[in-house]
Order: structure tokens, then C-alpha cells, then sequence
């Protein structure tokens, strides 16, 4: 089978994407780590929330790393360097609205108007928006051999794929026709007519002209914001990009992994690889483990075997009969966990060229050390 | 928590949030209390954890005293413009209604404000004992829950911004209105729930009514035991072990105790996070702790016995 670490040889950009709580942040910057360390080159990774105490590992503690700066992570004994930024979305805003804008007049309007500072943060799944949009640009920037990024928490994983979709449609929509409508011109049309009244009667005119207005100044840049949303659009399709689709095995999670990559496949979007992430040791489905398990049940309930077992290990027989009494109920519980996983594993293994596989590890990973030796057992 | 009219149920994507809001609609209408359960993003989640039909926005009795719907903001408008701004023919309005969710597309808070106000007229109108909202996740929460707020600021007349005020009675009133943040006892989902918590009570004016942590993973021993355990471990022991158990279950005594061991890691790792948690909680809100479930798949069954163990921990 192929490894990870060919696909992350072979690729400029790695979307990592999964549903919450699956530990995307950490795997996308494990895959980073894994590329600087034995691949070299630059390699940037973009992320998104990280957990504070890995931020802090990762030299993004404090204001460093915000406003989309990115900073270097030192790493000793490396082939390459690993850098890594933090998504701000704001900043992101701000910069498409400063390149986009046709005279400082409209930029500073536009950055100004309290409904664009309100806007930002949900307008058009713009956290989707700009995540792309950075890929973009750093991808284009010719700073990096590798991007790594790390995608939003979204309500619905597919946000991200349709963000740019969305935000090229958003400009040539009726909506910004209806909404700058009383501003253009305050000959209401006998379609717009009723609309606007039963507008105006539930939300007060003012708040439709505030709307009005930004939109108005917004529209002015409709020409850079749609090329733009063409060229990301088309760059998720592209050759040098991949996608990795990272899932735990509990049933939500790889339900969700398995819609994403099944859309990815009808979009037409590159599905590099699958990454099961905290998944129970494998020994625990063995035969031998079962043997045992049942074994051990059996010594807790036989004094005489007990005895040997307690004195070899210097605890008395009661307490060393509990323990394992317990201990074989619980296991099975936690054999049948691990064969509900086999059965999710085998199910979402056909739809990814690569599956990779990372078991729940017994600490957080909120170090280098942990990044490292997740990073490890995913591209093994 | 069940005693209030209103709880929404939140929580960082991936903790159960759904699972526990349809526990808790379970338990609550098992009790005999009238419920009903919203589902907030129309992702079919709380249906199938109730395993019934998709919802529609019309609720639908799911089990005797269950009454369950998703959230549609088109047709709370309609619903609205019907019923309380009395706009004659709104069912002949149909690309006006259109137009209209384009502008909540865009506009600040109208689409939050729309599906926050027919919550709020549900608990209004007593038309339920209880109604409890599979809410947005922990990082969209606030957005919604303080609509109301949000709104009366931006718009400066007109009708929405009168309907802003009793729906900030019912939210503002611990009586009434709670918050459920579900967490599991993981470094993230805490830090996040910790940082919510911390949101809702300096920008809203909703209570927080309990954390709930969620797949807690069990304790297998007490205390006394972990020792035992580690004894049973040394090579001595284990080679005793294999012996006592015989050759076919080769290398199984040791896969068996790191089993073990694994869920004692993670039993303690948990309450490590849940530690932070407990101290970082505001006076008079408290954790409860539900185990994690073994089950075949998610939905139903998962819920039942999510349900069993709130009824326990509330007890």
C-alpha cells in the first residue's frame, strides 16, 4: 500500500477536513511536522483552533501567529522547516476588501461600516471562505513547498467545498439586485414594491437602508471578488492539491467521513487519504486476548490456581480475584467496541486510495514530542 | 434543570450535544412532562436519534408527550408575518418570502432572531410544559441566543424590534430559560465549554443551568485496586497469569491488562480535565457526569441509555 508520506511528497496543498472533535487541528499539524522533518522543504501549516497548550508548542502563543502572520517552528535534527500560521478571519476580510476595492475612498467605507465588522464573522460561511482563500494566496505566494490546512468547525462539512461556489454566486444573485434596489433608485418596481413594504413594516427602514448602503459599496467589487472565488474554486480541483479526511471510528464521525468522501468523489475533488484517528488497539480483537479474558474469569473464581497467580505477585488472593473478575467483564465490553470499530474500518477503507491509522494514544498531544510521534504512526 | 420551560442544549461539535437534548426530551416527557425538542440546523439529527421520520416545522408527536420539529426560518417568517404582523395572503407571497431568507442570508442576526422568536412563542404561548433546543454548537451559540439583543440594537424601529422585548423576558429569566453545555472530558471540548460559559454570562442574559460531560470514561476499580493491577502486571505475575489461563490464549493475559491500563490512562486523564472544568464553573452550576454507553451504533438505543444514566445522575 502506499504511504502517507509519498502523498505529502508528491502534493503542494493538503486539505484536511473531518467532522469535530476527530482531532483535525492535530493531525494536520502531525502530517506538517512529519513533511518538514523527513521530506524537508518549507512547509506551512495553516491552522485554525488549536488547543492552547499545543499552540504554545507550536510558538503561537501570545499575539504571535495572529493576523495570519506566519512564524517558524524551531525544530532540531529536521531536513526542513515547519511554519505555521493561525486563520484569522477578520484580517482575512480586510485584505480581500483592500485588494479588491477600487479607490481608497470605497476601502475605507467598506472596513468602516459597522455592518461589514458585524458581517464578517457569518456572512456566506465566510470562515470557509477565507480558509480557502488563504490556500490560495499562500500557495501562490511560492513561499512554501507544502501547505498544510487545517479547515473550520462547520455545521456541515461541505460548507467548505461550496464556499467559493457560494460566494461567486452571491454577487451575481437577485439578493444584492433586491437589496441595493432603494438605494439605486427610489422607483420601486412593481415586483420589488411589496417586498420592500412588507420589509419595511417588520424591520424599519432604516435598517434596509444600512444594509442597502454597504451592499451598494460591496457590489463595486464584484468583478475582483468573482475571479478570485473562480481561481480557489478551480485550485481545490487541481492537481498538486489532496484531500485528507481525518475520522475517528465512533459511528457519527465515520458516518460523516464516509458522506464527505463519497461527495469529494462526485465533485470530482482529490481524496488522497483517510486518517483514523484514536482508535483502540488492535491486540484487543486477537483470539488470544479472548482466551484470555475468559481465562482470567475463570482463575478469579478458582481459589486454589488464585493462590500461585497472588503469590507470584506479591498481592493477596481477594483483591487479586476482584481486579480480574473485573477486569475480563470490562474487556468485553471494550472487545466489542473495538469490533464495532473493525466493522466501520471496513466500510470506509474502499473509498480512500490510502487509509492511515493513528491509536488512541494514552496522553493529549500538546507537544512536539506528541505531534511527532502521532505524526509517526500516521505515515508509517 | 428539567424544572425550567426552556433549555438549550450546546456544546463543541462532536461531544453528543444532540444525543443529550433528546435524552433529555426523553427523560422529561417519560416524567410526564409535555416536551418538545427543536431541531435548530435541519441536519436530521435529533430524528434520527429519535428515530423517527425527518421533522418537519409543524412538530410531530414521536412517543406520547414527545413532541419534536427542525427549525425552518422561512416558514417561522410565514408563521410570523401570519399570525403576529398580520399580513393578509402571506401564503400568495412566495418569492417574497424567498427574497426575504436571501435577507437573512445576509443581514445580522435576522435569521437568528427568526428562529429564536418561535421558540420563545412556543414557551409563550404554553403550548409545552418544557421545550428544549438542540442549539447551535458552542462557537455559533451566542449568535444565537442573544439575537434578540443584537437586533434591538441595529434595527431602530419597526416591528421586529418590539417583538425583541418579551423575548428578552423569557431568555433573561432563570425561571425559565437555561443553558445546557455539554462537554466531554477531553482538553478541548473543556477549554471550550469553559470560554462559553464565560461568554454567555458577560454578553447574554441567559442562566447557565448545568454542564453536562458526556461519555465520561468509567472507572473499571476503585483506588486500592490501581496497585493490584500494577502487581498483576510485573513479569512474575504475568507469567503466572499465562500459565494459570493456558497456551491457547498466548499473549492474550498482556493484551487484557494494557486494556486495562489504557482505561485507567484515560479514566484519569478525564478527571484531570474535568478537574479544570469543576474549578472554572461559576457558583451554583455543577457538572453532571454520564459514562459512556456501549451500544451497536449511535441513535435510539444510545439515547435510551443516555436517558437512563441523566435519570440516575439527577436523582
Amino acid at each position: 500500500m502506499k504511504r502517507l508520506l509519498d502523498l505529502l511528497d508528491t502534493k503542494e496543498m493538503v486539505v484536511v477536513c473531518g467532522s469535530g472533535g476527530t482531532g483535525k487541528t492535530t493531525v494536520a499539524a502531525a502530517l506538517g511536522l512529519q513533511a518538514a522533518q523527513q521530506l524537508g522543504g518549507r512547509v506551512l501549516v495553516l491552522t485554525v483552533d488549536p488547543a492552547r497548550r499545543l499552540a504554545d508548542a507550536l510558538g503561537l502563543g501570545g499575539s504571535a501567529g495572529f493576523g495570519n502572520t506566519a512564524v517558524q517552528v524551531p525544530l532540531a535534527d529536521s531536513r526542513g522547516e515547519l511554519w505555521v500560521a493561525m486563520l484569522d478571519t477578520k484580517a482575512g476580510w480586510d485584505e480581500l476588501i483592500r485588494r479588491h476595492a477600487q479607490d481608497p475612498s470605497i476601502r475605507d467605507r467598506v472596513l468602516a461600516n459597522p455592518l461589514y465588522r458585524n458581517i464578517t464573522g457569518r456572512f456566506v460561511n465566510s470562515h470557509d471562505y477565507i480558509a480557502m482563500e488563504r490556500l490560495h494566496e499562500l500557495h501562490g505566494s511560492g513561499q512554501y513547498d507544502l501547505v498544510v490546512i487545517d479547515t473550520p468547525p462547520s455545521r456541515n462539512a461541505l460548507d467548505l467545498l461550496d464556499a467559493p461556489g457560494r460566494m461567486r454566486e452571491f454577487f451575481g444573485s437577485a439578493l444584492l439586485k433586491w437589496l441595493t434596489v432603494p438605494y439605486r433608485s427610489k422607483l420601486f418596481t412593481v415586483a420589488t414594491k411589496p417586498f420592500n413594504q412588507v420589509a419595511d413594516r417588520v424591520l424599519g427602514t432604516r435598517f434596509l437602508q444600512d444594509i442597502a448602503e454597504f451592499f451598494v459599496l460591496f457590489r463595486t467589487m464584484e468583478a475582483g471578488f468573482v475571479q478570485r472565488a473562480r481561481e480557489v474554486e478551480r485550485l481545490l480541483a487541481d492537481d498538486r492539491t489532496t484531500f485528507v479526511v481525518v475520522s475517528t471510528l465512533d459511528p457519527a464521525p465515520a458516518r460523516e467521513a464516509r458522506f464527505l468522501a463519497e461527495e469529494l468523489h462526485r465533485r470530482g475533488l482529490p481524496l488522497g487519504a483517510l486518517v483514523l484517528n484514536r482508535t483502540l488497539p488492535r491486540s484487543i480483537r486477537s483470539g488470544g486476548a479472548a482466551r484470555a479474558a475468559a481465562g482470567l474469569a475463570e482463575l478469579a473464581s478458582d481459589p486454589a490456581r488464585l493462590a500461585r497467580v497472588a503469590a507470584a505477585a506479591h498481592v493477596d488472593g481477594p483483591a487479586a480475584a476482584h481486579v480480574l473478575a473485573e477486569t475480563a467483564r470490562r474487556f468485553g465490553e471494550v472487545r466489542s467496541a473495538a469490533t464495532r470499530e473493525a466493522e466501520r474500518r471496513r466500510q470506509l477503507e474502499p473509498l480512500a486510495p490510502l487509509v492511515a491509522e493513528a491509536p488512541l494514544l494514552p496522553a493529549d498531544v500538546h507537544d512536539l514530542a506528541g505531534l511527532q510521534a502521532l505524526g509517526a504512526q500516521v505515515v508509517r | 434543570m428539567l424544572d425550567r420551560r426552556l433549555l438549550f442544549v450546546t456544546g463543541k461539535g462532536g461531544v453528543g450535544k444532540t444525543t443529550v437534548a433528546a435524552a433529555l426530551a426523553d427523560l422529561a416527557a417519560a416524567r410526564g412532562t409535555r416536551t418538545l425538542v427543536v431541531e435548530m440546523d435541519a441536519k436530521g439529527a435529533i430524528a434520527e436519534a429519535l428515530d423517527s421520520p425527518p421533522l418537519t416545522f409543524r412538530p410531530t408527536e414521536v412517543r406520547p408527550g414527545l413532541f419534536a420539529m427542525a427549525m425552518n426560518t422561512e416558514d417561522s417568517l410565514r408563521e410570523y408575518l401570519r399570525v403576529v404582523a398580520r399580513i393578509p395572503l402571506v401564503g400568495r407571497i412566495g418569492p417574497l418570502a424567498r427574497t426575504f431568507d436571501f435577507v437573512a442570508d445576509a443581514a445580522p442576526g435576522v435569521k437568528e432572531i427568526l428562529a429564536i422568536g418561535k421558540v420563545c412563542y412556543e414557551v409563550r404561548e404554553r403550548h409545552y410544559d418544557l421545550v428544549v433546543v438542540d442549539a447551535e454548537a458552542s462557537g455559533h451559540i451566542v449568535a444565537q441566543i442573544d439575537a434578540p439583543r443584537a437586533i434591538r440594537e441595529l434595527v431602530q424601529v419597526g416591528m421586529v424590534r418590539e417583538q425583541t422585548e418579551w423575548m428578552l423576558g423569557i431568555l433573561g429569566d432563570p425561571a425559565i430559560t437555561g443553558l445546557v453545555a455539554v462537554t466531554t472530558a477531553e482538553e478541548m471540548p473543556v477549554v471550550e465549554t469553559i470560554e462559553l460559559l464565560d461568554k454567555v454570562r458577560t454578553t447574554t442574559e441567559v442562566d447557565v443551568a448545568a454542564v453536562i460531560a458526556n461519555r465520561v470514561p468509567p472507572r473499571w476499580f476503585a483506588a486500592a485496586d490501581d496497585e493490584v493491577l500494577d502487581a498483576l502486571c510485573a513479569p512474575a505475575a504475568l507469567a503466572a497469569l499465562q500459565a494459570g489461563v493456558g497456551e491457547k490464549a498466548e499473549g492474550g493475559v498482556a493484551a487484557v491488562l494494557d486494556a486495562a491500563r489504557l482505561a485507567r490512562t484515560r479514566r484519569a486523564l478525564a478527571t484531570g480535565h474535568l478537574e479544570r472544568l469543576d474549578a472554572a464553573l461559576p457558583a451554583g452550576v455543577r457538572t453532571h457526569i454520564l459514562p459512556e454507553v456501549f451500544a451497536r451504533s449511535g441513535g435510539r438505543r444510545v439515547v435510551s441509555l443516555v436517558a437512563d444514566a441523566l435519570a440516575q445522575e439527577l436523582s
